[in-house]
């Protein structure tokens, strides 16, 4: 009996994964075939989902009222960005709180679209606040205020962050 | 013995050609960076859908080298085919990166094309395909993927049976950063594949050698000391197999199957004290695993040879036991998979909220539908189809927000219809003045402005009079006419004063003409700006009477052609949900029961060998033999 227990483990070792894998080739043609219909589909919705941010652009954000806020953070930083609040003239615009994955992103190049609104054309002000963390692991707190005209294409402000250094916010806006 | 390694060879593959779009040192295009913003979260659906709409307006431009994203389109290009490769979309990223290849573009960017390219061919099995990618590669190649190219061509020929060919071209990789042990590991392969058994091991020897703190390394190491000390079991040379097999590190993973064989060489050498240390170790470690239940039925055959019978006894009876247990798990399994549990598992939010959610799948609450889910997913199909089906759960989702959204579009454009209606005609009729009027400035302005022009080339004093001086100048021209018609006998003496006044008069706007030139140029230009700012006023008050009209007209058929879309695209997800979860279903049951199966055959074993051991127990009792 030992032998033959020896023998049909051995046989399973060397043969196992053959049998397995010729028992699965059978319902892999058919993943096959069902994955080239994935990919259709996947790529009908893609269009679809274009077609539809065009259309709710269009009539959420109209080109002349439209004003989009990115945020990036200067490349090399270090420091870790936890929030960011964002007023437009006194009102509370948007805030957000940054997940682990959202600040790896932003570490990597990534902008974030934080905001997107309707605002009439003219000046405007914008105060941004960001929280944090600097590298050696002391809180921070950092404001400023900007004034950004509003005219009558869409408008996209960049706002990019770094860790706050000696006289400055760490905080710049630019326009796009 | 074959199949492994080149199943590994793929997968390692895989793992090291995945690619991740990189910082731009000097991002011009928010909007691209906003689609890398996703895509560095994992999330490639909407980073494709952000970038494709975004080359797509892009190409439509008359002139694209005024939009920012004319800096980047090749980056934006190449990321749009890899963002499709890394959803799974390999059929639209041949495409992207094929058309990238076929621009005029730079020597560099068509090289990265091919290479990308012949990724995609590797990756859907089609060498050939692969194979010709590569060798449109000619000229400058980006040194970041000199190495990559390379390593694709020796697996390229390793899979096309081609070994001697990708033996030279891993011989010049083994001293690569990226591809060092990899390609040490793969040339071993290679050398086995051309019949060159010596070489092959004396190569595998070299890559289970290799001194690195990397974790893919590390773990290439080790399958390297596996696949020789198995290829010296086959040979029959266990004491030879056995250094390597011990290579191989207790906590990698490749560490179970390299315990059990190590245990298998010194049963052969009839060493079977040495057989039961690494067994040991592995009878204790998780049951689901092939190599621990055979390590559970090996281990009390070594004691029986050991003629340990009361021990081995025990061991048989904890197998016994312990297959009997995983087979009711199994049995569960297969009953709550044929229940339509172990979609409903699959499908949970918190799966997919996570880039890396095959990991997360470890995390899942233990349930009769996930006990063996992390073992099936080691077949690629079960892995791809997996995939599929949590993309096709997304899309469902997605699609059912955005079927939710139309009625509150419809709703919004009617809202807008019933405010703005009634009050346009109103709006129309001042707009109508307004326009009138402005179109009469213009005619003014425009006048006025050719009266300067004309008086720069040809002096007219006289059309700079003021109102007063014209009164004066057009009496004095009243009187003269009635002074020459009559017979007044002061006609002469009257004449002379009109003259002298006229003269007066002119000598004034003749001395002031220059200055009164000036400040009437002066003047336009005060009035130039007025003329300005009543244009834009003007231009803004038709921009908001078209926005007015805009924001509730030419809805109706984009909605209704998308509301339709959108209603098919869901049939046609959830019909390929329930076909491919049905398929994932067989494939799981079909799995099961085949362990189910051999945990059967192996408990009948365990059950017999039991009953021989007691036996033997009782005799050796009898015989007064100790353990």
């Amino acid at each position: 009996m030992p032998r033959f227990i020896r023998t049909f483990l051995i046989a399973l070792l060397i043969f196992g994964p053959v049998v397995q894998s010729g028992a699965q080739e059978i319902s892999g043609d058919d993943m096959r075939s069902l994955d080239g219909q994935v990919q259709e589909i996947k790529s009908d919705v893609l269009d679809i989902a274009s077609d539809l941010s065009i259309l709710e652009e269009r009539l959420l954000y109209p080109s002349d009222t439209q004003l989009a806020l990115f945020v990036s953070i200067e490349e090399d930083e270090e420091f870790r960005l936890d929030a960011v609040q964002i007023e437009i003239n006194g009102e509370l615009a948007t805030h957000h709180i940054y997940s682990f994955k959202e600040l790896e992103a932003l570490q990597k190049g990534g902008v974030q679209r934080i905001y997107t609104g309707n605002i009439a054309t003219g000046n405007h002000d914008l105060n941004v606040t960001m929280i944090g963390k600097h590298k050696n692991g002391d809180d921070f707190n950092a404001s400023d205020n900007f004034v950004f005209a509003k005219g009558i294409k869409p408008k996209a402000v960049g706002i990019t962050l770094a860790g706050p250094g000696s006289g400055n916010s760490g905080i710049q806006v630019g326009d796009w | 013995m074959s199949r492994a390694p080149f199943s590994v060879i793929g997968l390692l593959l895989f793992a090291c050609l995945a690619t991740s779009p990189s910082r731009s040192d000097e991002l011009k295009d928010l909007y691209f960076g906003e689609a890398l913003y996703h895509a560095h979260q994992g999330n490639f659906f909407e980073a494709l859908e952000r970038l494709d709409t975004e080359v797509r307006q892009h190409a439509e431009l008359d002139e694209p080298e005024l939009d920012t994203l004319y800096y980047h389109i090749n980056d934006a290009e190449f990321s749009l085919g890899d963002f499709e490769l890394r959803y799974r979309m390999h059929h639209r990223a041949g495409r992207a990166i094929r058309a990238v290849l076929e621009g005029a573009v730079d020597e560099i960017v068509r090289n990265d094309a091919a290479y990308r390219l012949a990724r995609i061919h590797f990756q859907k099995n089609q060498m050939a395909d692969a194979m010709r990618a590569l060798d449109r590669i000619d000229g400058k190649v980006p040194v970041s993927i000199r190495d990559d190219i390379e390593f694709l061509r020796a697996n390229i020929y390793l899979a096309q049976g081609r070994p001697e060919e990708s033996v030279d071209v891993l011989k010049k990789l083994e001293g690569s950063k990226s591809f060092g042990g990899f390609a040490s590991y793969n040339l071993g392969i290679a050398y086995l594949q051309d019949g060159q058994r010596e070489a092959a091991l004396t190569q595998l020897d070299r890559a289970g050698l290799i001194a690195s703190d990397d974790n893919s390394e590390l773990a290439i190491r080790d399958k390297s000391n596996l696949v020789l000390g198995t290829i010296l079991l086959e040979d029959n040379n266990f004491e030879g197999a056995i250094p390597y097999l011990n290579r191989v590190r207790l906590d990698g993973p490749f560490s179970n199957q390299a315990l059990l064989s190590a245990g298998w060489a010194s049963m052969s050498t009839e060493n079977f004290e040495r057989a039961v240390v690494p067994w040991s170790i592995l009878a204790d470690r998780e049951v689901t695993d092939h190599a621990t239940q055979e390590a559970m039925l090996a281990l009390p055959y070594a004691y029986g040879k050991l003629n340990v019978h009361g021990r081995a006894a025990i061991h048989y009876g904890r197998a016994l036991d312990s297959f009997g247990a995983e087979v009711s798990k199994l049995n569960e399994s297969i009953e709550s998979i044929r229940e339509g549990k172990f979609l409903e598992a699959l499908v949970r939010e918190e799966i997919r909220k996570d880039k890396d959610w095959v990991i997360r799948l470890r995390s899942l609450p233990e349930a009769p539908e996930t006990y063996y889910l992390m073992e099936l997913l080691a077949t690629h199909d079960f892995q791809t189809g997996l995939q599929n089906y949590l993309d096709l759960a997304d899309l469902h989702r997605k699609l059912e927000v955005w079927q939710s959204s139309f009625d509150s579009f419809d709703e919004m454009v009617e809202i807008r219809r019933s405010h703005y209606e009634p009050l346009l005609p109103d709006v129309d009729t001042q707009f109508r003045e307004l326009d009138s009027r402005m179109r009469l400035r213009i005619e003014q302005h425009r006048m006025l402005v050719q009266r300067r022009d004309d008086m720069l080339t040809t002096p007219r004093p006289e059309f700079l009079a003021t109102r007063a001086e014209q009164a004066i100048l057009a009496s004095l021209e009243d009187i003269e006419s009635q002074v020459q018609g009559s017979d007044s006998p002061f006609e002469g003496s009257l004449e002379q004063r009109v003259r002298r006044l006229k003269g007066m008069l002119t000598w004034t706007l003749e001395t002031e003409y220059h200055e009164r030139l000036t400040e009437f140029n002066e003047n336009l230009s005060g009035l130039d700006e007025a003329m300005e700012v009543a244009q834009a006023q003007y231009d803004q008050y038709v921009r908001a009477r078209q926005a007015a009209t805009h924001s509730f007209e030419g809805y109706e058929d984009p909605i209704g052609r998308l509301r339709v879309d959108v209603r098919n695209a869901v049939d046609k997800v959830e019909l390929l949900m329930t076909r491919q979860g049905r398929l994932l279903e067989v494939v799981a049951i079909e799995e099961l029961v085949a362990r189910r199966d051999r945990l059967e055959s192996y408990g009948d074993k365990a059950r017999f060998a039991l009953a021989d051991s007691y036996d033997r127990a009782t005799q050796s009792q009898a015989m007064g033999v100790e353990e």
